[in-house]
């Protein structure tokens, strides 16, 4: 079994607050994960809202906001653990935010202790 | 100015919330061995409510209104004592008794006493149908009739029970406190096993009132979402089990019909299923899954979880193994009779057939049910013969019912391909 996390971005920062329908959809999905005991972190959410998100460049250049150069940016992330990455890509298709222009990047952890 | 609140609507309700509070926070000060005195000053604290707010109305606050009652009522006890005590044996001090002190009903304090109470309640060595009544009546504040009711048994029968079950919970413990880290490790196990339990008594109940089984469903999830809100009992077994209590209760409404009778599941509406206790469901099964290990709550939620989300095989393929998971945690014969059906579902009825007669449960009638479930395109005969055998053995009679109905159905299936030939 390997650890992959789930990273997911979207476009528009008015998509960013879920209506009752998306979080219940997304919720839906999150506990199918987790009915198959292949949940090994629930995550979190990344404000990207004013205030709570800030990105620090080099010579001491704060924005405000996250970091948005490839015009997208991390709202969250989960942590899953399957047999191999096309597992945790199947697993990521079946989620909402793609009803909303976001998208999912699979990435394996590798841990370093 | 709108229409008063009738006491006569409020009381029940509150009775039932509040009573178990109430008498969980007077046993903290009064010791389990007097927990008659704490029951009596609860009782009459609601005794007073419902002759004075016939008169007066419903107070404001009726809960504020209550506590201050219910105080008065203890300071008076305890003052009672003291006199008397002072009186009988001149040596002793009023100021044993803590009369001011920290006697409070502060929330704080409730929801403490009420977690000592259930970790008590629940964790004596009665048998586990005592355990439920003494849970139902202390916990839930279920009258004696409403308990027997529940059990489809005499109000005798269940006062005997419970004198017992009071008499052993008075042996094993001398008071309520506070609990500690190390109580709760240690007795954890067992309330949830007791709550558990509770909930599949209304789920599975014998009766085929639904108001009583909801009854009994919504106290195991309430006692259970009790055990949420305290930081060291939101354990991911709790939350596993938690969410097995949600998506049961979600098909409660759809499980039986207008007069009570059970309805398969394929042929359930699911436009009856209760989409916020889905959701409320998925919140907990997320939530449970923090830990290393994988409980049978996390098992059977996940199993309730596949029936809830998915449809036929998609939903099948995933239960299987957590059946198989399941056996190996703990083994039963229901379970093996229920992963049998799984596996009918995936594989074949002849498939399931072999490992239904592997499992050695003749006695039971689910085990013939099943066969006869299985045997029913194969076999009409059979299918017939395993039928009658389960209305044989069956204590339900909704169940003989439906049984019945099947029966007949294959016996005319079973003529008009006689009469074809």
């Amino acid at each position: 079994m390997k650890e992959f996390m789930l990273i997911f971005r979207l476009k528009d920062i008015a998509d960013f607050k879920p209506s009752p329908e998306q979080m219940q959809e997304r919720m839906n999905w999150l506990a199918g994960i987790a009915a198959q005991h292949k949940l090994v972190d629930k995550g979190n959410t990344l404000l990207p809202v004013r205030g709570s998100a800030k990105t620090v460049k080099s010579d001491s250049v704060v924005t405000d906001g996250p970091y948005t150069e490839i015009k997208e940016f991390v709202v969250g992330y989960i942590i899953v653990k399957v047999d191999d990455i096309d597992e945790a890509v199947e697993m990521a298709k079946g989620n909402p935010i793609f009803k909303v222009g976001g998208n999912i990047e699979v990435r394996e952890v590798l841990k370093r202790d | 100015m709108e229409e008063a609140t009738s006491h006569q609507d409020i009381l029940p309700h509150l009775f039932r919330q509040e009573y178990a509070k109430m008498t969980a926070v007077l046993c903290r000060h009064f010791g389990l061995e007097h927990i008659e005195v704490a029951e009596d000053i609860a009782s009459d604290t609601f005794m007073k409510a419902s002759e004075n707010w016939a008169i007066h109305g419903v107070p404001e606050n009726p809960v504020a209104w209550l506590y201050t009652v219910a105080k008065n009522k203890t300071k008076d006890y305890f003052k009672h004592i003291a006199v008397f005590e002072l009186q009988v044996k001149e040596n002793i001090k009023a100021s044993g008794f803590e009369i001011e002190g920290d006697f409070d009903f502060s929330s704080e304090i409730i929801a403490d006493s009420q977690l000592s109470m259930i970790f008590t309640v629940c964790g004596t060595t009665s048998s586990a149908q005592t355990q439920i009544c003494l849970v139902l009546q202390i916990l839930c504040g279920f009258s004696v009739e409403e308990i027997a009711c529940a059990f489809l048994t005499k109000n005798e029968t269940i006062k005997k029970r419970l004198h017992r079950a009071r008499t052993v919970l008075r042996n094993e413990n001398f008071q309520i406190r506070p609990l500690g880290e190390a109580d709760i490790r240690s007795g954890l196990d067992t309330v949830l096993k007791t709550l558990y339990l509770l909930f599949n008594e209304g789920h599975f109940s014998k009766t085929n009132n639904l108001l009583i089984r909801k009854d009994l469903c919504s106290e195991a999830v309430r006692l259970t979402l009790l055990l949420t809100e305290n930081v060291l009992t939101n354990t991911p077994d709790v939350n596993a089990l938690l969410a097995l209590m949600c998506f049961q209760s979600s098909r409660l409404d759809a499980r039986t019909d207008r007069n009570g009778v059970g309805i398969l599941f394929d042929k359930q509406d699911k436009s009856l299923w209760d989409r916020s206790l889905i959701d409320r469901g998925n919140y907990h099964l997320v939530n449970a899954c923090c830990g290393m290990e994988i409980s049978r709550y996390h098992l059977e939620a996940a199993i309730a979880y596949w029936h809830t989300a998915a449809v036929d095989e998609i939903k099948w393929r995933h239960i299987l193994p957590l059946y198989d998971q399941l056996l190996l945690l703990e083994y039963s014969p229901v379970t093996a009779l229920n992963r049998a059906f799984a596996c009918s579902k995936i594989y074949s009825c002849e498939k399931a057939i072999r490992e239904v007669e592997k499992i050695n449960l003749s006695e039971s009638n689910y085990y013939h049910e099943l066969l006869g479930y299985l045997y029913s395109g194969i076999d009409i005969n059979l299918s017939v013969q395993h039928y009658t055998r389960a209305i044989d053995l069956t204590k339900s009679k909704t169940e003989r019912h439906t049984l019945r109905q099947e029966i007949e159905r294959l016996n005319t299936l079973l003529s008009s391909l006689n009469n074809n030939k």
